[in-house]
């Protein structure tokens, strides 16, 4: 009885390691990406030394970084400051529990999916929140109380756009979701709501135009200012995971996630985490291409966006959508 | 089972202290942070009892929309190190505030609630079957709560949803102040400048100068 037990805890340790270490070595390299296309995009070369074409740029970086001084500020709150990051980092992992790579490929195959990884990317904020208000020091504090508006706003709007895709599938189980763009990906009846999305996510993730938490001109570096060496790098990689997690999102909502393009022989065949990966990396390079060719928004226009034109936008597409289904009598389960 | 009563006892404990600390916390943002493990554990209760629906939505709204915004305020209204007496003490100068008589008449208004929805629950087990709530197994919870809050229920939730609305914008109409002075952007103005009215070319006379905004 008891060894059935350790036989169940053995197997799933085993698949966890197996999901987790590839994300983090995934969250290496699209790091090198992010910088390759910024300098591509900025006739520079970027990191080329390290490796071939620079790919271990972040390995050295991680190395630096482990080998640098914590600091913890005297003033500030200890536990919570040493939490933050952790809990930023653990909360970047855990969310990808959830997502298919194919069909049963999958570390937890739950019924509410979708709502799982809604919930957890909201309990992002508080690994910003509690990074900056431990801090004790006033340009984290304006850095995380901004980052935290921005991340409750377009919330919101990321919430009413799954609405959306939810309303055309009829499940909240990511696999489901999958299998009902076998025929037609979202993004096609959807196309809209994908832009939203992809800017909501760009918001979300505190990413350029949007990284006004970060704003260096007037924060220095927001709330990760007093954080150093591993501690800092736990910050940093957990924003990365965030943001791969958000393209694997995308991919999944709108691009069929482990569907193959077009379903004709050779293509069909290959393995579904390879259909995703690709996904990812494109969403990623948009991802990158926007921070180098968009400028930073001001605050003001930032929270405007949000709540005045992206939200009645998605809501009224939700209306728009659910009247189609239900006129034509294309509703999922009846 | 040993292992699902193991992990059962372990968020009731976490639940159970982290709501204690709430109230016994001397540092106001430590209590909304054991207020949030607080929720984070009652959501995994949901989870475990297999209302997965509930205690994701309880994470969502809860956790990640309600505590953010007590964090909110009670971070800027930097209320960290208040001290709490029984009354306000007319003497001393320092901030002070009398809510625990309040906050003790309330309190017990709940407890007494609570006892009478546990005791009609106890003795009369028949009244939560007269709801008449029929779940069939096989579908999901998520579909047997819609099935029902959308049927039978309607105007109850409709009702729940104007409340709601009224309080909001209630909340705008007391708060807002029309300030005056204030510069507003329009893009619409701004995308339809044109040359005529914002430019204009003028012959200086040397040593003259222009006045600008006549």
């Amino acid at each position: 009885m008891s060894f059935y037990y350790l036989e169940v805890l053995f197997v799933e340790t085993y698949k966890i390691l197996f999901l987790i270490l590839p994300i983090l070595t995934a969250v290496a390299l699209i790091v090198w990406l992010d910088r390759r296309v910024w300098a591509f995009v900025q006739k520079r070369r970027g990191p080329n030394v390290v490796g071939p074409f620079g790919l271990f740029q972040s390995l050295a970086d991680a190395l630096k970084y482990i080998f640098k001084e914590i600091i913890i500020p005297a003033t500030s709150n200890k536990i919570i400051f040493i939490l933050a990051p952790i809990v930023t980092m653990t909360l970047a992992l855990i969310a990808w529990a959830v997502i298919p790579f194919g069909e049963n490929l999958v570390l937890a195959d739950i019924n509410v999916g979708i709502l799982y990884i809604f919930a957890v990317s909201s309990l992002g904020v508080y690994g910003i929140i509690m990074g900056g208000w431990a801090s004790n020091s006033k340009y984290p504090f304006f850095g995380s109380i901004r980052s935290a508006a921005q991340m409750v706003s377009y919330e919101v709007s990321i919430g009413v756009i799954i609405i959306n895709v939810l309303l055309c599938v009829g499940s909240l189980n990511l696999t489901d979701i999958v299998l009902a763009q076998q025929n037609l990906w979202f993004i096609v009846p959807l196309f809209p709501m994908f832009v939203i999305f992809f800017i909501s996510a760009l918001a979300e993730t505190n990413r350029p135009p949007f990284d006004l938490p970060e704003a260096e001109a007037e924060l220095v570096a927001g709330y990760q200012t007093e954080y150093s060496g591993m501690m800092y790098a736990m910050f940093w990689l957990g924003e990365y995971a965030n943001i791969l997690l958000m393209c694997a999102i995308g991919s999944i909502l709108f691009l069929g996630g482990w569907l193959s393009p077009i379903d004709v022989y050779p293509l069909n065949t290959f393995p579904g985490p390879l259909w995703l990966t690709l996904k990812i990396i494109l969403l990623f390079v948009l991802f990158a291409l926007v921070k180098a060719i968009v400028p930073r928004y001001r605050y003001d226009q930032l929270m405007k966006l949000g709540w005045k034109i992206f939200l009645p936008f998605s809501l009224f597409y939700v209306v728009l959508t659910s009247g189609f289904l239900l006129y034509f009598d294309l509703l999922p389960n009846k | 089972m040993i292992i699902q009563s193991i992990f059962f006892y372990i968020f009731s404990f976490i639940a159970i202290v982290s709501a204690i600390m709430v109230t016994v916390s001397r540092n106001t943002v430590h209590s909304v942070f054991f207020l949030i493990l607080d929720f984070v554990s009652i959501s995994c209760l949901f989870i475990m009892g297999g209302a997965e629906f509930l205690g994701m939505i309880m994470l969502i709204v809860y956790v990640g929309a309600v505590a953010v915004l007590f964090l909110f305020v009670v971070m800027m209204l930097n209320v960290a190190q208040q001290e709490n007496a029984w009354f306000q003490s007319k003497k001393s100068k320092e901030k002070t505030s009398s809510h625990i008589p309040i906050g003790f008449l309330i309190s017990v208004i709940i407890f007494f609630e609570l006892i009478i929805v546990v005791g009609g629950w106890k003795f009369k087990p028949e009244l939560s079957t007269d709801l008449n709530l029929s779940l069939s197994i096989g579908e999901t919870n998520t579909h047997s709560i819609g099935s029902v809050l959308y049927t039978d229920y309607i105007h109850l939730f409709q009702i729940s949803g104007m409340i709601l609305l009224v309080s909001m914008i209630g909340a705008i109409v007391l708060t807002y102040q029309k300030r005056e002075g204030l510069k507003r952007q329009s893009y619409f103005k701004q995308i339809s400048r044109e040359r005529d009215t914002s430019i204009e070319i003028v012959d200086v006379e040397k040593n003259k100068g222009v006045k600008i905004d006549a």
